[in-house]
């Protein structure tokens, strides 16, 4: 697993209180992960300061599963 | 008339994170009070407070137990300590599975006084620090007061009348006062009612103190600082906590075999009118609202046997409150026992209430009444009335009474006796 990867994982578990395994790239946060609308805003937000990108709200609006958050931050960070 | 009995207690309070736990330390005179270590109180010119402890401390608090770790994240931890003192007192009231017709009819009236303060502080640094971006999604919602009500009703699904007071300090006998009416008028069967604070966060700290409110006398000696009703008092230790009951109508209560712990009976509102802090010079406020309860109760002083005092530890409070007890009892005065537990966990603001009415109730159910801790010099004014200085007291205790004033001069009384 990717570094990125790690570490999105640690920041979804730590945000949303799942069990590690459960963070698969295919899992999606609010279907199989338990999250809200807003919980995506907080993930977004953590993975803004975590990785020191700028997720735009239309381009945070497609990032459905764990798989999306970690390719959309492996093509944007510094 | 529809009749209201208690028949679910939770507590979390610097003394224990459980009902048994806090009245076990309440009565055996120890003190929740320390040197504030959740921040670094060092510039502070009050050091010390009645914090709720931590897990691994004897008596400490486990959130894990009754609140999901998301929740955990998002909230205050008024709203903690008020999630799980409510789950305490709806699994002692046996209610873990209501049905749907049962959750229909049943409601939350728990408030706090302050609310999301250290919340409120911390998000206030993040938008100054790094701009509104940054500001939490759950900056609003994980502070508002009315939040352990709605948190509350949504785990365990209760769908009846949902309410929150705001009354400073008489928050907690305002919430069981109001969730009782409801009960009597048929808006609901079951109600969960109390309060909470948390508000040990340097702001919290700092504007009460900068209000002269605050003991800062005692910052070596934290277990001495709350002193009610003593000559040395200069101030409250604050506290931080919940207490939560379950308030239930008494056929209902009866029908499905529950524990009775007593029966609200009489319930005293009034303003005093006069100052945002200061009490009414002659504690009239305080008066009415007794007498009123009384007068509810169908009581008369002589039927009271313990007063549960707000009695806060501040130099003006104390003997205003005193002093009008003394007023509307007369010469019952003789035959009372009335002692302030804000001299062993602090003043849990607007959790103290509430967390003073299960004292109230225990009183009741163990026949003993707890004691006023350092009182050693009584101030004038307090000669002929049993305060219960230093150690509980077994005596008979047919009837209590339960005082909280507040800011704003609100003041709230409730009368409880033991059920039938």
């Amino acid at each position: 697993m990717s570094d990125t990867a790690e570490r999105v994982k640690k920041i979804v578990v730590e945000h949303l209180g799942v069990e590690e395994d459960k963070v698969t790239p295919d899992a999606s946060f609010i279907d199989d992960l338990g999250a809200d609308s807003l919980d995506i805003v907080e993930l977004v937000m953590a993975f803004e300061e975590e990785f020191g990108v700028e997720i735009p709200d239309d381009a945070a609006e497609k990032i459905a599963t764990v798989g999306d958050a970690n390719r959309y931050i492996e093509e944007h960070k510094g | 008339m529809r009749r209201v009995v208690v028949t679910g207690l939770g507590l979390v309070t610097p003394l224990g994170s459980d009902v048994e736990t806090t009245w076990k330390n309440i009565l055996a005179g120890k003190s929740g009070a320390g040197k504030i270590t959740r921040f670094d109180a060092s510039d502070q010119k009050c050091r010390i407070a009645c914090e709720v402890k931590p897990k691994d401390h004897e008596f400490g608090f486990d959130p894990d137990k009754r609140v999901d770790h998301k929740v955990q994240r998002q909230v205050d931890p008024f709203i903690v300590y008020g999630i799980d003192a409510a789950g305490q007192a709806i699994e002692d009231a046996g209610l873990e599975d209501m049905d749907e017709a049962t959750r229909l009819r049943a409601g939350c009236s728990i408030g706090s006084g302050i609310g999301g303060l250290p919340g409120i502080e911390k998000e206030s640094l993040v938008l100054a620090e790094k701009g509104p971006g940054r500001v939490s999604p759950h900056f609003v919602h994980g502070r508002l007061i009315n939040l352990i009500s709605g948190q509350v009703s949504i785990k365990y699904g209760l769908m009846g009348p949902n309410h929150a007071v705001v009354t400073a300090c008489s928050t907690g006998a305002h919430s069981i006062g109001d969730a009782a009416r409801m009960i009597r008028d048929d808006d609901a069967d079951i109600m969960l009612a109390g309060g909470a604070e948390g508000t040990i966060c340097p702001i919290g700290i700092a504007g009460f103190a900068q209000a002269r409110a605050l003991s800062t006398s005692f910052n070596d000696d934290p277990t001495k600082a709350s002193r009610p009703y003593d000559e040395a008092r200069d101030g409250f230790v604050m506290g931080e906590g919940a207490g939560v009951v379950v308030l239930e109508e008494y056929e209902h209560a009866k029908a499905r075999g529950a524990k009775i712990y007593a029966e609200v009976i009489g319930y005293g509102l009034s303003g005093d009118a006069y100052h945002v802090t200061a009490p009414h010079p002659e504690g009239s406020g305080a008066f009415r609202s007794m007498q009123m309860a009384l007068k509810k109760a169908g009581m008369a002083p002589e039927d009271i046997d313990y007063i549960n005092a707000h009695g806060t530890s501040t130099p003006l409070g104390d003997e205003l409150e005193l002093g009008a007890v003394r007023r509307l009892f007369g010469d019952a005065i003789e035959g009372v026992s009335m002692s302030s537990t804000k001299s062993a966990i602090g003043h849990l603001l607007g959790g103290a209430g509430a967390v003073e009415a299960i004292f109230c109730i225990l009183a009741l159910r163990d026949q003993i009444v707890p004691p006023t801790l350092n009182l050693d010099n009584p101030s004038a004014g307090c000669e002929g009335v049993d305060l219960v200085p230093h150690t509980a007291k077994k005596r008979e205790v047919r009837a209590v009474l339960n005082n909280s004033f507040g800011f704003g001069g609100t003041n709230a009384s409730l009368v409880m006796k033991k059920a039938d």
